[in-house]
């Protein structure tokens, strides 16, 4: 667009009066520019020329540009600060670049540089060709004792040791590492080819991704030797094209291997938990006196909480037992309420209906704008009324939706209702806009505790962890006990129903269309079918369960019978 | 814990009445904090008082402030349904019939004030024109119905106010049915109907231009309404203007453009805008910290790095004058609470009786203020001697300290002000344009050593007389205006400075003219043009005779430079200044300016920042393999790109964490040690996905999604 409209301009010349002010300003605008504290000196000059121009609108809006490097001195050094132990200096780069393409052995290359020498830490940088020789044995699944026990000792005899493929493969690397520099430029070529052989062939494929893998691991070092001033020069570039290079392919080049080929099967929770319990903590004095540090804050949070802020915490680690030891010590003699965000059901619902319980409220709601108003009204009218909401993981899956956080922060807003609340989510901040935030009032406090996030992982839905649906199958038998026999059965067809159409439709326990109805609808507020709409009006009923839970049912039930 | 289940997330605790009754006075947790110490209780409710006294005078700031907004708008709203009832047959009322006046009211992107300026906007129209005043929110109304359903149940509201009690029970029945305009209309003619000869009284403080007040209907944040409501409405409602007398005031945060892209020509063409712009929140910020701040009235004060951050967050953030406020509340609270010897920041007198009754404690906390130790050290050894050991001199020399610091006060703010009328007309504004950047700068430090300030006086150097002269002017209105006794000659003086201008004025004419005479009206073509200019320049250069006023600018300009040299010396050179000043900038903004990113990623990347182990002490970029779990599965997972494969990732913790674990011991049989590493290894993983960097996916069996890029 613009380029046309410029070739047209280009070719019509125009004359045009341009008048002395216009000159001066059109000059005074380029040698100006942004306010830069350097400037001053030249800046002197330029007003000898203009102290007789009369004010003009242009020049007061360039006053208005706000220095950024001011800003950055004044609110970015929380970045410095927090990073000043030299995690990283250079904090803004790190945290936050663009997505660029990873090898896929990096991450067992790591490893082995962090187990090489416990105790002390290895840089990424090192490379030594032992290092590269551990790679392929390290993805090769071996038990993690046998791999321990080869890197102590010293190379031939793992040459030795290692299967004939793996000493074929030592030796291509090492007349590539001979010619480095030339290597780091075909980089992403290789990672082309691999992904074409990935698909081809597994066996054979794993002998020559390996070998990649090794060039790779011994070109990415080079990368980072080249000197620095060469790479600022072309960092931005160089940016770019990392950028598309990660986005050109929707591949990713990952290994094949899955959990079920590892012997280890899923755990469930309840073994989990045994394993973990055998685990003795680490560094648990400073823990401790981490945790000391934001008790010693607890008087200072009621005097904030009371005059007017709610207070949000957040920092690595679980804030519930921190959170629990402050209603312990100081909500005592207070009404609060205690929600877990994290809990699967939660609802902004439940709140309100716990907050109306509070208020011994009988009787139901039309909607809970409705139910928000009365509570507000409700509190507005008692000042003497005082109520603690204690949220856990405010940010969770089922609080951070637009509604939910507008309808908390209104709450909140009272003057009589008290908010602690804690966020563990990284983007949590996003889910308050400056209308919410004004809403909340919020005072931050950064409470890292590195505790685990035990209660908060614990609601089955986290990955890894077996789905044992023993909530489900114990609320499943639960309803089935209380129903009539006729009714049971007919759940029992009904669940049988999902895999066996055909065979059980004949057996089914109502006569009429209509005692199915009222059957279903039992189930239904139970929460154990639902019904859908199929795109052909059909209504399609389906039970929220995993197969594998329903079977168990089944089994289970097919026993007692 | 009582408070973890598997069937509920909420747990209400109520202890019994009794017991609740015993609440504990909040100056108990101001008091209990971890400084407890001297006199919390008086701190407490000297943080109190201020904190009233602050918030009442912003309070009363935002109302001088809307006056002007406030007032052309119900003159607008006065005006608008004028014609309305005149029953004139004239043409173009009747165009106007069909018309809804409608009040754009142009806000501002400060959405948080919007607020409270239209609560007290409808406070002051429900005073001043009509009682029915309705203002609805885009969120509560996503379509037709509960736009309507919102408008009547307000509207009926409004009435309950002015009307008996005894018509809630109707209203109940009303709310189920069916809302529609006509019934509005209707409602609105039985309601003005029956109170018209029921309140005449009342009816007279409304204007006696129309027999019922109109409806007035603030929509709070109209570029968030949906277009079509929106459209529906107006359509509907310019039907019924004749009998429902409607008024729209559109709250409007961007540009008046917004109207004509929400609404098409066919329905803004129904509406008679006229535009209304709200006062800049710049302007008001300046005048909060002009009244707040620049003034002796309120003895709290905030020190330079305090003050830039707050108005950083205004800049930068949300232009939010509110949380500014809030931020101000934040550090008048820290002050109180952190400084011991905060008590002594109130208003003189009270200061000066406070310091009689100053504990042995409190005196010691005054003798190690590090800008008392500075005044201690110039002074006799006697003098410090006795100041050091007898606490009743050391309170003596106290209260005439605290008076000194009133007095610096009163001339600095005089000074600053003067100097600002100086600099703030100056081309490019070296020192900043508004007067909160002068502050800072003076607060920071010797004003006159810095680059700028030298360019300023250079500037005033070459200024023409009448802007010298209005300056002067400006400057003496300054000091007239207050009632300080050590400035009140300056004010003298500046006069006199004033006088010879204009005495100067007299000779200056008789001079022009004559140079003018003799100059003449000669043809000159350009060569001897340049030959005469090339012998003025000569004449300058080599006599550099210095006319009058150019000696009298240069009296001005030095004296200017006296009086800031003088008087406006960084706070941090008065002893005793931490009592008023509060300068704790860092923990402001940890508070109000929070990272929490940041804080993620330092104790992921870098535990040693947190848990003071020797053990975790690293280098730059990498961490102890000792670390905790999920710095250790995080770190690995940095290496992947977009899908981690888990096998791959459990594998690689297994070998930091078995490596790490071969130094203390190796009675557990291996195997059982595997799983219970397998098993910390889940743990770190749905730690990691709970806090959002990875998430499951279904593009590849046993594969997690990336969900971050880089460190973070």
């Amino acid at each position: 667009m613009t380029s046309t409209l410029e070739l047209k301009e280009d070719k019509m010349l125009k004359v045009q009066f341009v008048g002395d002010d216009d000159v001066l300003n059109h000059i005074l605008d380029r040698e100006g520019g942004p306010k830069i504290k350097k400037d001053r000196a030249q800046l002197l000059v330029n007003t000898q020329k203009i102290i007789k121009k009369p004010e003009n609108e242009l020049e007061e809006d360039d006053q208005e540009v706000l220095k950024d490097q001011n800003y950055v001195e004044v609110l970015g050094q929380d970045v410095q600060e927090s990073l000043k132990n030299g995690s990283a200096t250079d904090g803004g780069n790190k945290v936050y670049p663009f997505q660029n393409r990873k090898h896929p052995e990096k991450m067992a290359k790591l490893a082995s540089e962090l187990a090489k020498t416990p105790g002390k830490s290895v840089s990424l940088n090192k490379n030594d060709p032992e290092i590269t020789i551990d790679i392929p044995q390290c993805s090769k699944g071996h038990s993690a004792s046998d791999k321990s026990q080869l890197k102590n000792n010293d190379k031939s005899e793992f040459l030795s040791t290692a299967p004939r493929g793996l000493r074929k493969r030592l030796i291509v690397p090492r007349s590539h590492s001979d010619s480095e520099s030339e290597y780091s430029a075909s980089n992403s070529e290789d990672d082309e080819g691999v992904a074409q052989e990935y698909e081809e062939d597994t066996n054979e494929d794993i002998l020559s991704q390996k070998i990649q893998a090794q060039n790779r691991v011994v070109s990415a070092p080079v990368c980072r030797g080249t000197p620095s001033k060469k790479m600022k020069r072309k960092k931005t570039s160089h940016l770019v094209e990392e950028y598309f290079e990660a986005h050109s392919s929707s591949k990713v080049l990952t290994s094949d291997r899955t959990l079920q080929k590892l012997k280890r099967a899923k755990l469930d929770q309840q073994t989990l938990h045994n394993l973990l319990s055998k685990v003795s903590p680490s560094f648990s004095a400073e823990l401790k006196q981490l945790n000391q540090q934001h008790e010693q804050l607890f008087h200072k949070w009621m005097l904030q909480l009371h005059l007017g802020f709610n207070i949000v915490l957040y920092g690595l680690g679980s804030k519930r037992n921190l959170l629990e030891r402050f209603r312990t010590t100081m909500l005592q003699d207070c009404i609060h309420i205690v929600i877990n965000g994290f809990f699967p059901g939660i609802s902004v619902k439940s709140i309100l209906n716990s907050v109306t319980e509070v208020l011994d409220h009988m009787g139901t709601f039309r909607s809970v704008l409705d139910q928000l108003e009365w509570i507000t009204n409700k509190f507005k009218e008692d000042s003497s009324l005082e109520l603690f909401l204690l949220i856990h993981n405010l940010d969770s899956q089922m609080l951070r939706g637009d509604k939910s956080q507008q309808i908390i922060g209104q709450l909140s807003s009272l003057r009589n209702i008290y908010l602690i609340a804690s966020i563990d989510h990284l983007n949590a901040p996003l889910m308050w806009d400056h209308a919410k935030q004004s809403l909340y009032n919020w005072l931050w406090y950064e409470t890292t505790t590195y505790s685990h996030y035990t209660e908060e992982t614990s609601y089955e839905n986290s990955l890894l962890v077996k789905q044992s649906g023993s909530l489900p199958l114990s609320s499943l038998i639960h309803v089935l006990r209380s129903l009539t026999p006729n009714a049971s059965t007919f759940f029992l067809c009904f669940s049988a129903w999902v895999y066996f159409y055909q065979q059980c439709r004949e057996a089914f326990l109502v006569n009429s269309d209509l005692t199915l109805r009222a059957q279903l609808t039992e189930f239904r507020d139970h929460k154990l079918i639902r019904t859908k709409k199929g795109t052909d009006g059909v209504e399609y009923l389906l039970i929220p369960v995993d197969n594998g839970i329903l079977t168990d049912f089944l089994e289970k039930e097919e026993e007692e019978l | 814990m009582a408070t973890s289940s598997v069937s509920k997330g909420c747990f209400v605790f109520k202890p019994n009445f009794k017991k609740r009754k015993i609440s504990v006075p909040i100056e108990d947790y101001f008091s209990k904090g971890k400084n407890a110490s001297e006199d919390s209780k008086l701190r407490f409710e000297t943080y109190q008082l201020i904190w009233q006294q602050m918030k009442s005078e912003t309070e009363r700031l935002q109302e001088e402030l809307n006056k002007n907004l406030f007032d052309s708008l119900i003159e607008f709203l006065q005006t608008s349904h004028s014609g309305l009832w005149k029953n004139s047959e004239d043409w173009s009322s009747e165009i106007k019939l069909r018309e809804i006046p409608t009040a754009a009211l142009i806000l501002g992107v400060n959405v948080t004030d919007h607020d409270l300026t239209l609560r007290s906007l409808t406070e002051v129209l429900q005073n001043n024109v009509t009682p029915y005043v309705v203002s609805l929110q885009a969120k509560d109304c996503p379509d037709m119905k509960h736009f309507l359903q919102k408008l009547v149940s307000q509207l009926m509201d409004c009435k309950v106010d002015v009307q008996s009690k005894e018509k809630e029970s109707v209203q109940v029945i009303q709310k189920n049915v069916h809302y529609s305009m006509d019934s509005l209309s209707a409602w609105y003619m039985s309601v003005t109907q029956k109170t018209d000869p029921k309140m005449p009284r009342k009816k007279r403080t409304f204007s006696s231009q129309w027999h019922s007040p109109p409806v007035v209907l603030i929509l709070k944040d109209m570029e968030s309404f949906t277009t079509k409501v929106l459209q529906d409405f107006i359509i509907i409602s310019s039907q019924h203007l004749h009998e429902f007398p409607l008024i729209l005031i559109f709250g409007i945060a961007t540009s008046p453009v917004v109207i004509h892209r929400l609404l098409p020509h066919a329905v803004s063409s129904l509406l008679c805008i006229e535009l209304f712009q709200s006062l800049s929140c710049k302007e008001h910020l300046t005048t909060v910290l002009d009244k707040l701040l620049l003034t002796t009235q309120f003895p709290f004060k905030l020190s330079e790095k305090v003050l830039q951050i707050l108005t950083n967050i205004f800049l930068y953030h949300d232009f939010s004058i509110q949380n500014f406020i809030k931020g101000l509340q934040l550090s008048l609270l820290e002050h109180f609470y952190s400084q011991p010897l905060s008590v002594l920041c109130c208003n003189l007198p009270e200061a000066k009786r406070r310091t009689h009754f100053l504990s042995a404690n409190q005196c010691e906390n005054i003798r190690r203020l590090p800008s008392f130790r500075r005044y201690v050290e110039k002074q006799s050894s006697q003098k410090q001697v006795a100041l050091l050991t007898s606490d009743k001199s050391l309170k003596e020399e106290t209260q005439s300290l605290l008076e000194n610091l009133h007095v610096y006060h009163t001339n600095y703010f005089l000074v600053l002000r003067c100097l600002h009328q100086f600099t703030s007309f100056l081309p490019k504004y070296p020192l900043g344009r508004q007067i909160r950047e002068l502050y800072c700068m003076c607060l920071e430090k010797n004003i006159w050593d810095s680059e700028e300030y030298a360019s300023v006086l250079q500037l005033l150097r070459l200024l023409a007389k009448d802007e010298l002269m209005a300056m002067l002017q400006n400057c003496f209105k300054v000091f007239q205006s207050s009632s300080a006794k050590e400035l009140g000659n300056t004010a003298k003086k500046i006069e006199e400075f004033l006088a010879q201008f204009q005495s100067l004025d007299e000779t200056k004419e008789e001079e022009d003219t004559s140079q003018s005479q003799s100059k003449g009206l000669q043809k000159t073509d350009l060569y001897h043009l340049q030959k005469s200019l090339l012998e003025m320049k000569e004449l300058r250069s080599t006599s550099k005779r210095q006319t009058k006023f150019e000696v009298l600018r240069e009296q001005v300009v030095s004296f200017v430079d006296s009086l800031v040299r003088e008087y406006l010396l960084p706070p941090d050179t008065q002893p005793l200044h931490e009592t008023l000043y509060f300068s704790s900038a860092h923990t402001l903004r940890q508070h109000l300016n929070a990272a929490p990113r940041i804080a993620l990623h330092t104790a992921l990347n870098n535990p040693y920042y947190y848990l003071k182990n020797e053990a975790l002490r690293s280098e730059e970029g990498c961490i102890p393999n000792v670390a905790p779990d999920i710095c250790i599965a995080y770190k690995l997972h940095l290496e992947c790109s977009r899908l981690i494969n888990l096998v791959d990732w459990s594998e690689a913790f297994a070998t930091v964490v078995t490596a790490a674990e071969k130094m203390d011991a190796n009675s557990v049989t291996s195997e059982e040690r595997n799983e219970v590493i397998h098993a910390r290894f889940i743990r770190a993983v749905s730690e990691l996905e709970l806090l959002g960097f990875i998430k499951p996916t279904k593009q590849k069996t046993d594969h997690v999604a990336r969900l971050t890029w880089g460190g973070c």
